[in-house]
């Protein structure tokens, strides 16, 4: 009886756990189950920045992501916007990945039209706000904006002239920014924001990435890198400060979809540990085996 | 003489390189080197879309395996440039652009390449990216058996940072006595996780790091130098 | 992909293959003396080179220079914060360029065997005992990074390889130069091997610079073609798994390397031998088996060894530091550390 389960263990279709992580993924989504997160330093360090810099303050927020790693990304993006936002700070918006233009469109509406958009002091596009659109070159354009950002942008994203926009007056390259801060997928991203603008230049600077990207960025932390925030858990984080400092509207589950999503990852921790744990334990049953009948 | 000005060229503009990020007034040169290599790489998308269009053509008319999925590239491909350079349902957005209808930027919302990007493009690269996660199940499954020492280390330090990312690690502090009061409480399994990332796999990571470094330095010598042509097809 | 047991010169193939392997083997791990005179080569690249740059430098479009001529102040044609880093640079290549010329005249140096490069030929002969074709992937990034370069001099071994065996060899690419690179290397290759005929230019194509519209072609043909020896050589990122998983699934033997931190995990995982790193650029190098660039590994080592000196000597001043008592300057405050001393003003300019 264990001989025949053990064998079929062994040849265990791997579309099996494929659906069992369909499911592990699923349910929690499907029943709403969150996760929420104890902050951790290099989280805190960009809150707190974010906080300390004063009312009207230039911060250039790179978003190089796409659709693909939005899942990972998006939250935070949203949570770093509407800090920025509750803070009223001026925001320059840009991208250096093709398909991360509908990412910047996606969070002005979300947030900054959204939640900001209206009220006594409404945030204005090209006042309070610009979008710089997406820059061809990679490291290439990253270089330029260090240098000149009307050489490497002479317009946004609607077409103006950048001369034209308030928010532009006194801003002629990435070194006017008091922060920058950038949501990266891959490359280029946030290493090369450290290696050819804020190095170079001395510009503080904060990124978020993704979980598989955190090993690559964790050696330039906290010398070169202000604050770290890594994948799902590094947005549950931030959303768990705007929380606590901004309750109303940030405690809100509906503003907290990095919440919602660690439910699902964390299931599927879980699932991995497992598989782990069966894998070896099929493993060592084997080498028993192999013991008594060699 | 064909290999000999490119090997020139590569070497003249990799020693541009070098040398304008010591000599500030050699920067303008170097942005007109990084200007021609977005030109440059902008005209091999015709030739990369021109060779789509034909290798795909070619499977369709030979019948080759999964030619199917050649006339749905074909097709598709065909679609979104026309709907992109077209610009269809594009309307004019600001006060300098009036004149025609299609003044607009082409990626503008409610746009028609909008749509495809967000309803077509989006949904697709989202669900190849999520099957990731399937992937990764599979692979640790398989990979991570205690074989050896060396699997042993690997296993173990993969479930110490796998409980360490979730909260799940606050288990590992339910045996220990309670905090004093203002003292945040200790989670054994995270401090290890922490330990692990920033001394172990800090210090390979930078290690790599500068191996890697160092045979980019190689590698680039051996090409400004002329000495290894073999990326345009060697010696002639 | 028609590729049957039968093949006219199949038979030839193989003992070539089992010859060559034999060879390979007892092949010393030391190279040996090359007489051609590498430095007046090395001097004429370099009398042109700065020729042109020279040239360059005189030519009016560049308006920094103008501006400056026109200002009172004097031009500083050397930015005196990265004097470290020049020094450091010149260090480095100043190494790799003497440890080559040393080669050149014959001085024996011992280059570690490396079991991914090794493999290589067990690889391409497997495939070509199976009768299926190979599969070669340069990364999915643009020529201009570097990896993609290493990646195409190692097609250029890889390919030559399989012509000699006359086995299949596909070369899906991301991006338009990069394909056009690689039909360059691989024709070049088949050249080198004596089989012209070898090159098809339609197996090496441009697919989408879409990273996951690249992943979904390229594991398609893997499931429909079932390739028995997988390369994955260059810049890769999130599609490293996909890929590999692929490979794994259809039971090919998988070679590959980058020198993407992140993904090297995945191709541990899921490959049977990984390039980390450093690896993937001395593998041309180490393949071409040329004196002159086995060298320039050696020389590599030598910068290894240097940056374990500088981390030593940092380690030992960083302790040195928190051990002793911090001076007072004469405002009476603490005087800075000594290695952030060193961070803030020797190494700044990198």
């Amino acid at each position: 009886m264990t001989s025949r389960l053990l064998d079929k263990l062994n040849m265990l279709d791997r579309r099996w756990i494929f659906l069992a992580m369909a499911m592990a993924v699923l349910a929690p989504i499907l029943l709403q189950i969150g996760s929420d997160e104890t902050p951790s330093p290099p989280t805190i360090k960009l809150f707190d920045e974010i906080e300390r810099l004063p009312e009207g303050s230039r911060i250039l927020m790179a978003m190089d992501f796409d659709p693909t790693s939005a899942a990972e990304l998006y939250p935070m993006a949203l949570a770093f916007t509407r800090h920025c936002g509750v803070r009223r700070h001026k925001l320059f918006f840009v991208t250096i990945w093709p398909t991360g233009k509908p990412m910047i469109e996606s969070t002005i509406k979300g947030v900054i039209q959204a939640d900001f958009g209206s009220g006594d002091r409404p945030y204005v596009y090209g006042v309070d706000y610009v979008n710089l659109g997406y820059l061809a070159g990679d490291a290439v354009a990253i270089s330029q904006m260090s240098s000149d950002i009307r050489k490497a942008r002479p317009q946004d994203a609607r077409g103006t002239n950048l001369d034209q926009l308030p928010i532009m007056t006194g801003v002629t390259s990435v070194k006017d920014m008091a922060l920058i801060v950038n949501a990266s997928a891959g490359f280029p991203g946030g290493k090369e924001w450290v290696q050819y603008a804020a190095t170079p230049q001395n510009i503080p600077i904060a990124v978020g990435c993704t979980g598989v990207q955190s090993t690559q960025l964790f050696p330039y932390y906290p010398d070169q890198l202000l604050g770290l925030v890594t994948g799902i858990r590094g947005a549950i984080e931030y959303e768990t400060m705007l929380a606590a400092k901004y309750p109303n509207p940030y405690a809100d589950r509906s503003k907290r979809p990095a919440f919602l999503r660690g439910g699902a990852q964390r299931w599927a921790h879980r699932l991995m540990i497992g598989l782990i744990v069966l894998g070896n334990g099929i493993h060592l049953a084997n080498r028993y085996r192999r013991t008594l009948h060699p | 003489m064909s290999k000999t000005v490119p090997v020139l060229i590569a070497s003249l503009v990799g020693c541009l390189m070098i040398v304008a990020y010591f000599s500030p007034p050699l920067l303008p040169a170097r942005q007109i080197a990084e200007d021609w290599f977005t030109i440059v790489a902008t005209i091999a998308m015709l030739l990369g879309g021109a060779n789509l269009c034909l290798h795909h053509v070619k499977k369709i008319s030979d019948q080759e395996a999964g030619w199917g999925f050649s006339a749905v590239t074909l097709l598709s491909f065909f679609i979104t440039i026309a709907v992109g350079i077209l610009k269809v349902g594009v309307v004019p957005e600001s006060e300098q652009q009036v004149k025609f209808a299609w003044s607009g930027p082409f990626q503008q919302e409610g746009s028609g390449f909008w749509w495809i990007y967000q309803y077509l493009f989006s949904p697709i690269v989202s669900t190849m990216f999520a099957l990731l996660a399937f992937y990764v199940a599979s692979a640790a499954f398989r990979a991570f058996r205690a074989k050896n020492v060396e699997a042993i280390l690997l296993l173990v330090t993969a479930l110490i940072v796998l409980v360490g990312q979730t909260r799940d690690r606050e288990i590992t502090s339910m045996f220990l006595p309670p905090p004093a009061e203002g003292v945040p409480t200790f989670i054994p399994i995270a401090f290890v996780t922490n330990f692990i990332r920033e001394t172990f796999v800090t210090a390979g990571q930078r290690a790599i790091m500068i191996g890697i470094a160092l045979g980019v330095v190689a590698t680039s010598l051996r090409i400004l130098l002329g000495l290894d042509r073999s990326y345009l097809g060697g010696d002639e | 992909m028609e590729f049957h047991s039968d093949t006219p010169g199949k038979k030839e193939a193989i003992a070539m293959r089992e010859k060559a392997i034999a060879t390979s083997k007892n092949k010393p791990r030391h190279f040996a003396f090359s007489p051609r005179c590498f430095y007046g080569e090395l001097m004429h690249s370099a009398v042109k080179i700065v020729t042109l740059l020279v040239l360059l430098m005189a030519h009016p479009s560049l308006s920094y220079a103008e501006e400056s001529a026109d200002s009172s102040r004097p031009i500083s044609w050397f930015d005196t914060g990265k004097i470290s880093f020049a020094l450091l640079t010149f260090g480095v290549c100043a190494t790799v360029i003497i440890c080559t010329e040393l080669a050149r005249r014959g001085k024996p140096f011992y280059v570690r065997p490396i079991a991914g490069l090794l493999a290589m030929e067990e690889a391409v002969g497997r495939a070509t005992e199976m009768g299926k074709p190979i599969l070669f992937v340069p990364g999915i990034e643009d020529i201009k990074e570097i990896d993609t370069v290493a990646g195409l001099m190692v097609l250029s071994s890889v390919a030559k390889m399989a012509a000699e065996y006359d086995t299949p060899l596909e070369v899906p690419t991301s991006r338009a130069l990069v394909m056009t690179a690689a039909r360059e290397a691989v024709q070049a290759a088949a050249l080198a091997a004596g089989r012209p005929d070898y090159y098809n230019e339609d197996r090496i194509y441009y697919v989408t610079d879409e990273q996951f519209g690249y992943v979904a072609s390229v594991c398609g043909w893997m499931y429909r073609e079932k390739p028995a020896a997988c390369f994955f050589l260059g810049k890769f990122f999130a599609e490293s798994l996909f890929l590999a998983e692929a490979g794994n699934a259809v039971g090919a033997i998988q070679i590959a390397g980058t020198a993407e931190t992140t993904q090297l995990p995945f191709f541990v995982a899921a490959c049977d031998y990984t390039l980390l790193g450093e690896e993937l650029f001395a593998a041309s190098a180490y393949l071409s088996g040329e004196p002159a660039q086995l060298g320039m590994l050696k020389g590599q080592d030598f910068g290894k060894l240097a940056a374990i000196i500088l981390v030593l000597a940092g380690c030992v001043l960083a302790t040195w530091d928190s051990i002793s008592p911090r001076g007072k300057n004469t405002e009476g405050q603490n005087m800075p550390r000594r290695s952030q001393w060193i961070t803030d003003t020797v190494l700044k300019g990198g």
